[in-house]
């Protein structure tokens, strides 16, 4: 029997994803991180909350697999967190969730579970797996589109692709939750959840308070042409395309344009200022190992909840060069509002998805 | 699966089995009952005390059938705590700093909620009380004093004989967590010298759910559980008959076979000693070798995450356990591994193997054989 083991968070999808699997005949493991919480507020991280990993045990114990848990605290602190305030004080808008599949899923767990013999790992994520004929792994994205998490793993390559499983992406969620209960799975009526998990459902504007507060001093705000506006409370308190909270008197609407560390300036400008057609890309991963050959046409996402839209993108080096400078140029169709440096650009044909990087 | 971690619990013994089930439906009365169902209830309860009471060389009505060792802890300790504070006005208790959590825990509630006042005996590299730390820690203000027999995590058997002389030579009541230490260990009560004595079934191949407390005539103890004056009015509950007959087989095949079990599992867990010091480089022994379980085996292995071991040896086949492993993710060398002196980089990465009275030379072959590349896993995955 082939081994798998199965990342599990107490959730519905990881859940009926082990459930699939040991339907499928797999020799199924589950296994769960322990991640890491703010020190005082130990077991608020709602992905290793007593709570989950007493839920995720006992799905284990209905399926009967084995469960064990895996400290990754030490590792998630240094990567995923200092990822994040690393991203804030660049003036970016970090999304740590990245550095999260990358490191800790997919390097730090896909170790332990290749250690425990298994040769395959498995998530809840709705996204699809296919082979073509040369042995090349393509990410599709899922059946479901509301779901469709393939943004977030872009970041994938090859060779983890070859021990990667996806069981939850050919269902619809509304079917997802049928099989959970049909399994009498504790989990079926668990709410879905959405924010980053080492925050606890806290806004992050706090967190960085407490732990990078040097991110929040107070600066000035400004037009594109440098007219003073006014004070901003500290540049990681905004976002681009922000239109609340800016605390400006104007007769129009302003939104954040973008930041400036160096001059600890917030730009402002009106909604016609806002859009943009163009958009650089650093730290591309292409799944396939090589980009299509460019330019090339395709759908663009700039953020997690973004709409794609159609561009026209060039790669700037092949894909054999080094993940850290592989970039590319996004010319879109139609301008686009909200680009935010930090965010990944991902590409899109068809349901295929090619890969993407941060914007910058 | 090859189980290898016996002192955790035991299997129950068919034999006992087959002494308990009459009193499931059978035999089923209360044995406080005036009527023939609760004679004979009480009847299998006075035998079975009879038979614990034989074994431990003291009197019927100085053994008290509680739920299990942790119980009878509770009860030893806030036992005689109270009892003698009442009597003397002595609110200190004395306890090494390698107790299990049930004695450890317990005193410091009573520091806490009691103002009981506790003193923390040191021990030596391999955990050990000598009678010479006890003497200068004891004064006229002493309560009790407790040490275990033989530790949990690391085997290491104590001089419970000598301390309890000491104890003796200054009038103080001295308790021994005996639950690790029954299955292989003789627990002659006048021998030993001891007032009360904590055991729990399920380390000696009984059920888990019942153990017993001895309590030497004539120690002040104020009872714990309050009610219907079961116990000699010590414990109350309606007692839990079937498992009180298992308790007392268990403890008699225990005695009986001792000599042979330990014959059995000695050699084995020598030649895992052995093999492990010699293939798996930065390993230490924890505990004396001299002076230890003869099933017990305890290793800490430097720059190891104890409970990512477990986990590997788990998929491998192999249940064992650690003194640092802890099942949500975030473990923490044990109390235990700090009072023994040892640095974070080599408690964190302590693993024990117990064998059983079934357990074979190849199940020992196949373990050292697997357990050295796991080792190693889990230091390259540690870094």
């Amino acid at each position: 029997m082939t081994k798998v083991v199965v990342a599990m968070s107490g959730g519905v999808d990881s859940s009926v994803a082990a459930a699939l699997l040991k339907e499928q005949g797999y020799d199924v493991i589950g296994m769960m991180m322990r991640l890491w919480s703010e020190p005082g507020k130990e077991d608020s991280n709602r992905c290793c909350t007593p709570d989950s990993m007493g839920q995720a045990r006992r799905v284990a114990a209905k399926l009967d697999i084995p469960f064990y848990v895996v400290d990754a605290k030490d590792v998630f602190r240094s990567t995923v967190v200092q990822y994040f305030l690393d991203g804030y004080a660049r003036g970016e808008t970090p999304n740590p969730c990245l550095a999260c599949n990358r490191q800790i899923r997919w390097t730090f767990l896909l170790d332990h579970a290749l250690a425990l013999g298994a040769e395959f790992m498995a998530t809840g994520h709705y996204v699809r797996i296919q082979k073509d004929e040369d042995g090349k792994v393509n990410l599709l994205r899922a059946v479901d589109r509301m779901k469709d998490q393939s943004y977030v793993l872009h970041v994938l390559t090859q060779e983890k692709l070859k021990h990667a499983l996806f069981p939850v992406g050919d269902y619809p969620k509304p079917e997802i939750r049928a099989i959970a209960e049909k399994y009498g799975l504790p989990t079926a009526s668990r709410k879905d959840s959405q924010d980053l998990c080492f925050l606890a459902g806290e806004d992050y504007r706090n967190f960085l308070q407490r732990n990078a507060a040097e991110l929040l001093i107070p600066g000035k705000i400004v037009t594109r042409d440098g007219r003073d506006l006014g004070e901003h409370s500290g540049l990681a308190n905004y976002t681009i395309g922000q239109r609340k909270g800016l605390g400006v008197a104007s007769p129009v609407p302003l939104y954040v344009l973008g930041k400036n560390v160096v001059t600890n300036t917030l730009v402002v400008g009106t909604q016609e200022e806002l859009g943009s057609f163009e958009l650089s890309v650093r730290d591309v991963n292409w799944v396939g190992g090589e980009p299509p050959v460019g330019p090339f046409r395709a759908e663009v996402k700039i953020r997690y909840t973004a709409r794609e839209a159609w561009a026209m993108v060039t790669p700037l080096q092949g894909g054999g060069a080094p993940m850290g400078s592989r970039q590319a140029q996004v010319r879109f169709d139609a301008p686009q509002r909200d680009i935010t440096a930090g965010q990944a650009a991902v590409f899109f044909q068809g349901d295929l998805m090619l890969g993407g990087g941060i914007i910058q | 699966m090859i189980y290898l971690d016996y002192s955790a619990t035991t299997p129950v013994d068919s034999r006992v089995i087959d002494m308990m089930t009459p009193y499931f439906s059978a035999s089923f009365g209360n044995p406080s009952s005036v009527h023939r169902y609760g004679q004979a209830a009480e009847a299998a309860v006075d035998s079975a005390r009879e038979t614990v009471a034989t074994i431990l060389n003291c009197r019927p009505d100085e053994v008290i059938f509680t739920s299990c060792g942790s119980e009878s802890d509770n009860l030893a300790i806030r036992g005689a705590a109270y009892a003698m504070r009442e009597k003397t006005g002595a609110k200190w208790i004395l306890a090494s700093h390698t107790e299990h959590p049930a004695v450890t825990k317990t005193l410091k509630h009573l520091e806490k909620y009691e103002g009981f006042l506790v003193e923390w005996l040191d021990v030596d590299a391999h955990g050990r009380v000598t009678p010479e730390t006890v003497a200068s820690a004891i004064c006229s203000d002493t309560a009790i004093v407790s040490v275990m027999y033989a530790n949990n995590e690391i085997g290491t058997i104590n001089l419970i004989k000598e301390i309890a002389e000491v104890c003796h030579a200054n009038g103080i009541l001295f308790h021994t967590d005996a639950v690790q230490a029954a299955a292989y260990l003789p627990v002659n009560v006048q021998s030993l010298g001891v007032d009360m004595m904590s055991l729990g079934a399920h380390k000696f191949y009984g059920p888990k759910g019942v153990g017993a407390l001895y309590v030497r005539k004539g120690t002040p103890l104020v009872s714990h559980l309050t009610g219907g004056g079961q116990e000699f009015n010590l414990r109350a509950g309606t007692q839990n008959v079937p498992y009180i007959v298992g308790f007392a087989e268990a403890l008699r095949l225990a005695n009986e076979e001792r000599e042979q079990r330990t014959a059995h599992v000695q050699p084995l867990r020598d030649k895992i000693i052995g093999t492990i010091l010699e293939t798996i480089p930065d390993s230490r022994l924890t505990g004396d070798m001299g002076s230890r379980l003869p099933h017990h085996a305890s290793f800490v292995f430097k720059n190891v995450d104890g409970n990512l071991l477990l986990t590997l040896l788990d998929a491998a086949g192999f249940a064992c356990s650690s003194g640092s492993a802890c099942k949500t993710g975030n473990p923490e060398p044990s109390e235990v591994m700090n009072a023994i002196g040892l640095s974070r980089d080599w408690g964190l990465g302590s693993l024990r193997v117990t064998l059983g009275k079934d357990t074979t030379s190849d199940d020992v072959a196949s373990f050292i054989a697997s357990l050295p590349g796991l080792v190693e896993k889990a230091r390259k995955l540690g870094n």
